[in-house]
């Protein structure tokens, strides 16, 4: 399993992560998922972001001398501590007593809980439900829901070797919760299509 | 049936509908609309019964009206695929005229008329073999008569023929459509499988001896198929002799068998006025039996004054006369009546064919029918009041068969004529109609919703769609599985004998093995009876 960060912040319908390096977040709609005792929590990546590691320190631009952008890296390595990557997840389902569950769990991940990156199996496994895309189709977040749905299908679609069934079915499902709204299931298949 | 197998026929799940209307069903997103048909028969599963349906209309459906406006981009399969059955999907609609519970007694009592409508998202399938059979009967059964296949499938569709012969029925169907086929076909079946016996009226000369197929291809007829079963008799021995028609009788009619009541039915073909028929009872009164032949040599002078008849009027009578004097087989007597011989015929079992040769007239053809059924009935009707009085068997039920039958039944004069009162009081005296005819609209409306069961191939003009469906229930669906029949070998059959309406294609007819399939079960059928004689002595 492939660690991808640490929780440092927590709520039920979502968490936030570090990286422990510096821009190594997962890629936007995969699979994550805590690797608790009691509670699995299964997430799909909607953000990653880069900032400084205190919040009145901003970065300043120091490439005016350099030839490229490694060297400014290379000459300055206190900047690799001084900013960090975080990425945020939406809790879309989780596993207890070896059940799976594509619904919310019944309380939030817990600080500092490492994050793994779903292996292919998890991900078939998940994905054999589609439920869960009712959540990512009405949760409100700060980038276009379409771009999330359409993310995370893909990256769970590259699980399957029949990529193209896994599509449809999933798009099925979409067209029917969307039912009234196909202009944003358009602006989705568009994103998806081969 | 295996799981997969029912899987396969599933169409889709019941959405909403009411008794009257029938109910809507969504697609599936695996049957394609395009495979679909009015007129295809399906069952739908409820939670307590099962539903005996017939799909009476297609339409689209869309989740969304927008995409009305701005259609996806179908050159993409994807897409369509994803699209199909979801945003985008076929509704059928559906009739249900039978249905069955699911419980012991229901199944003993067999399927039932439908009082209600299944529940909300009840899963309807193609209807199986087994289906048919249930609703329909099987070959096997000593009354029914394979008469064809329903739309789209394999399964025989039988007719309980011995149910058919106790109404009158109709054949509809413009010119062209197999009318000739199915009667000559339903006639089969009547000879076969019922006691009944036919009397045909066969003016174009089609059902007795050979006759052809619209690509010109000879076709058997009755009498060469079953020739111990059936005679032909000829009104136009010339014509029979050309075409090597082994013939049985040659009718010819005398003066005096023609009768006033005979005139009443000539009025519009010889375009006498209504003064002019009147006038033939008044002649008959004064001249006795031969009254025609006494009229035609009536100088048109002063005498007729006497009869207190207008000059015009008897003029015109006189013309009307003439022409039917002209009639080759009409003589001023005949040594034979073709009135006795005939029921003689029908007495033994003997199906009689009467075929009018060269004289497809209209005038000959009115004339000859209402004549000489007007008598038989009488006979008829006679023996069947002896037979109840006297409590003996009663005659042979009798089939008349009549084409062109809007001359006969149309509302003027269906009320004068004998065909209008054998339509009408039907199975009394065991005399039944079958009525061949194009334009359905010209029969009397009262005669038409008298008819048991109606067979009509397909039909453009709205006013003959409506005249035949009227008085069924669910008219307006059945009117657009009629209006799509196809132009050839389909046919939909309501009414009396069949517990609900079916769209079929006809059992094929014209070719050696198509002939073989038809007297071999008559062999087998008397085989069968022999046997079982023979069990019983044994």
């Amino acid at each position: 399993m492939q660690r991808v960060g640490e929780i440092i912040q927590a709520n039920t319908t979502e968490f936030t992560a570090q990286c422990y390096e510096l821009y190594q977040s997962p890629p936007l709609g995969s699979l994550v998922k805590t690797n608790e005792q009691e509670l699995e929590l299964y997430a799909v990546v909607y953000q990653a972001t880069t900032t400084s590691l205190e919040p009145g320190r901003h970065p300043i631009a120091r490439g005016k001398n350099e030839a490229n952008e490694e060297e400014i890296y290379r000459s300055s390595p206190q900047l690799e501590k001084l900013l960090r990557t975080k990425f945020s997840a939406l809790v879309v389902g989780y596993r207890q007593d070896n059940k799976l569950y594509h619904y919310l769990p019944p309380k939030p991940a817990r600080i500092h809980g490492f994050i793994y990156l779903c292996s292919k199996e998890e991900v078939k496994k998940f994905s054999s439900f589609l439920d869960f895309l009712n959540i990512l189709i009405n949760t409100n977040l700060p980038l276009p829901t379409d771009e999330l749905i359409a993310a995370c299908l893909r990256q769970m679609s590259q699980a399957y070797e029949n990529r193209r069934r896994f599509l449809v079915t999933a798009s099925k499902q979409l067209a029917i919760s969307l039912s009234g709204q196909f202009n944003q299931l358009k602006a989705i298949l568009e994103k998806i299509k081969e | 049936m295996t799981q997969e197998n029912s899987s396969q026929q599933r169409l889709g799940v019941v959405i909403s509908g009411s008794l009257n209307k029938g109910v809507e069903v969504k697609l599936e997103a695996q049957a394609s609309v395009e495979d679909m048909a009015v007129g295809r028969y399906v069952t739908i599963e409820g939670q307590k019964r099962r539903f005996f349906s017939m799909v009476t209309d297609v339409s689209l459906g869309v989740s969304d009206q927008s995409l009305t406006l701005a259609p996806p981009d179908i050159s993409d399969p994807f897409i369509v695929e994803v699209l199909s059955g979801t945003s985008t999907y076929g509704i059928l609609h559906v009739q249900s005229y039978l249905t069955i519970g699911g419980d012991a007694s229901s199944i003993l009592n067999g399927p039932q008329p439908v009082k209600t409508v299944p529940s909300h998202f009840s899963v309807v399938k193609l209807a199986s073999d087994q289906d048919i059979e249930l609703v329909f009967g099987k070959e096997e059964d000593k009354e029914r008569f394979w008469i064809g296949n329903p739309m789209d499938m394999e399964t025989k569709l039988c007719l309980n023929l011995a149910e058919l012969v106790k109404r009158s029925n109709g054949i509809f169907g413009k010119s062209g459509t197999g009318k000739t086929f199915l009667t000559r076909m339903l006639l089969i079946g009547i000879l076969q499988k019922s006691t009944a016996v036919n009397l045909v009226f066969d003016m174009h000369s089609e059902y007795g001896w050979e006759g052809s197929s619209e690509q010109g291809r000879k076709v058997k007829g009755l009498k060469q198929l079953f020739s111990e079963k059936v005679a032909v008799f000829t009104i136009d021995e010339e014509s029979s002799k050309r075409h090597k028609v082994s013939t049985d009788f040659i009718v010819k009619i005398g003066y005096d068998e023609i009768e006033p009541e005979d005139m009443v039915l000539l009025r519009q073909t010889l375009n006498l006025t209504e003064q002019a028929t009147e006038a033939t009872y008044q002649l008959q009164r004064m001249f006795g039996k031969n009254w025609l032949a006494q009229t035609l040599n009536l100088p048109d002078t002063e005498e007729i004054k006497d009869l207190n008849i207008n000059e015009n009027t008897f003029r015109n009578l006189k013309r009307g006369l003439n022409t039917i004097r002209r009639l080759p087989f009409i003589e001023p007597h005949t040594p034979v009546n073709a009135v006795k011989s005939i029921l003689e015929y029908l007495d033994r079992g003997i199906h009689v064919i009467l075929e009018f040769g060269r004289y497809t007239d209209i005038t000959a053809y009115i004339l000859v029918a209402n004549l000489l059924t007007r008598r038989i009935y009488a006979k008829y009707r006679e023996k069947t009041e002896k037979a109840m009085s006297e409590d003996m068997a009663q005659p042979h039920p009798l089939v008349i068969t009549i084409e062109e039958a809007h001359k006969f039944l149309n509302p003027e004069i269906q009320s004068q004529t004998i065909f209008g009162t054998i339509a009408r009081e039907m199975r009394k005296y065991n005399v039944t109609l079958l009525v061949i005819d194009q334009r359905p609209s010209g029969i009397d409306d009262e005669v038409i919703s008298q008819l048991g069961t109606k067979v009509t191939c397909l039909l453009d003009s709205e006013r003959d769609i409506d005249s035949v469906l009227a008085g069924v229930s669910g008219k307006s669906e059945l009117k657009s599985v009629l209006a799509k029949l196809a132009a050839k070998q389909q046919a939909l059959i309501f009414g009396h004998a069949v517990p609900m309406p079916v769209a079929f294609q006809p059992r094929e007819y014209g070719s050696a093995n198509s002939y073989k399939s038809f007297t071999s079960s008559v062999a087998d059928s008397s085989k069968q009876v022999q046997e079982d004689i023979e069990e019983l002595w044994d």
